[in-house]
């Protein structure tokens, strides 16, 4: 599988108070423990992103749970504010207990 | 009462056989792609396309979609072909085949390509054959790598000819179809326009009399290739033109010619230049 790399886009400024979107996306095959190995038989064991957690300055602002139900590729898009800068920080946890992390600083303009 | 019915009748099937033009009037032909270089304006209509073009008007595939769909391409963040791209991104810095060398190695970063997808297919004199991206990125692969050469409208391959593509997003296509390709172009031609399989249908059936009408629940396009490779939510992959004729040809219950064959690349060249103007889109988001 190709190396998990995720990608996240805020604005490049915002202002204080008013709404913005935060979009976010991290490749995954999202394995859902359904389907069975066409040549063994066997079921294929279940890998997938089963929490997403984006906080700002350490206060968690959006959390998801996922399901295996969740398509390939996960994509999450939110809307947020804020009252000042700072460094907004994005969590997602596989199955297997590998954690992807990345963040993006929040400026004020 | 009748009168009115009938006379209400006679309105609306009027207006259902009033030219495509009128309706794209309504239609949204402005594209512009929110990339991580900035906005990049993408020619979807062409007034006046070329002397010697079939078409009055040509329209990318874009402008036949949803709204939806439509939306997905105008960031890119949101559009799912991305995820191949940088795949092969990876693998245009990644050392391949024995003598250990990358694609960056040799050609530096992938904007060192900006404008080739646009003059492609064309007649390369130093090797005497018609060449796609495709045969160019597997000669490179070859000659200079010492690598296997990727299957033809593979996921390896059409990701990369994605990423080679995508260097001249915003860029006109403009590929020639005189001296030495004539002959490819003249086989293109009557390819486009032969009757073939069991519903007896040409190319040009659908793509050329009918565009912007609904066979059944598909909204017929004038079948350009200039946002190829495509996504489409359908299979939730690239796909490449050779793949995206096969399925035609399978649509109309003919036996397809084989992916990378000459015909599919003399057809791929006359099919490109049917859509000489229009911008370079790949990797565009189709249904």
């Amino acid at each position: 599988m190709a190396k998990i790399k995720p990608r996240v886009k805020v604005p490049r400024s915002v202002k204080a108070g008013e709404f913005f979107t935060v979009k976010t996306l991290i490749n995954h095959k999202m394995e859902s423990g359904q389907r069975k190995d066409k040549k063994t038989g066997k079921k294929i064991p279940r890998k997938i992103i089963n929490f997403f957690e984006a906080s700002f300055n350490g206060t968690p602002v959006f959390t998801a749970d996922i399901q295996p139900a969740v398509s390939s590729n996960p994509f999450f898009q939110f809307s947020m504010k804020v009252d000042g800068p700072g460094k907004l920080a994005f969590k997602w946890v596989d199955d297997d207990g590998s954690v992807y992390e990345t963040a993006k600083p929040i400026k004020i303009g | 009462m009748k009168k009115t019915t009938r006379t209400a009748m006679i309105g609306a099937f009027l207006a259902a056989s009033l030219a495509f033009s009128a309706q794209a009037g309504g239609m949204n032909t402005e594209l512009v792609i929110d990339t991580d270089n900035g906005p990049v304006k993408i020619i979807t209509h062409v007034k006046n396309p070329p002397k010697g073009s079939p078409l009055s008007e040509l329209y990318s595939g874009w402008v036949f979609r949803s709204k939806e769909t439509q939306a997905l391409e105008t960031d890119d963040f949101d559009n799912p072909g991305m995820i191949f791209v940088e795949q092969a991104r990876d693998a245009w810095n990644t050392p391949d085949g024995t003598v250990g060398k990358s694609c960056a190695d040799c050609h530096g970063d992938p904007s060192s390509m900006k404008g080739l997808r646009t003059v492609l297919p064309r007649w390369d004199a130093k090797l005497g054959k018609l060449m796609t991206l495709e045969d160019y990125v597997n000669e490179s692969r070859v000659k200079y790598m010492g690598a296997k050469p990727w299957k033809y409208g593979g996921g390896q391959l059409t990701a990369m000819v994605a990423l080679i593509s995508m260097q001249s997003r915003g860029m006109p296509v403009n590929v020639k179809t005189d001296g030495p390709v004539r002959k490819f172009w003249e086989l293109g031609k009557k390819l486009y326009y032969t009757r073939v399989g069991q519903l007896d249908m040409a190319c040009s059936n659908c793509h050329e009399d009918n565009y912007g009408k609904y066979i059944r629940a598909d909204h017929l396009s004038q079948g350009q290739i200039n946002g190829f490779p495509a996504y489409r939510l359908k299979n939730a992959k690239l796909n490449s033109v050779h793949g995206r004729f096969k399925g035609c040809m399978k649509n109309i219950r003919a036996t397809p010619y084989k992916v990378g064959s000459d015909e599919f690349k003399a057809l791929e060249l006359y099919v490109a230049s049917r859509g000489n103007g229009l911008s370079v889109e790949a990797p565009s988001v189709r249904n």
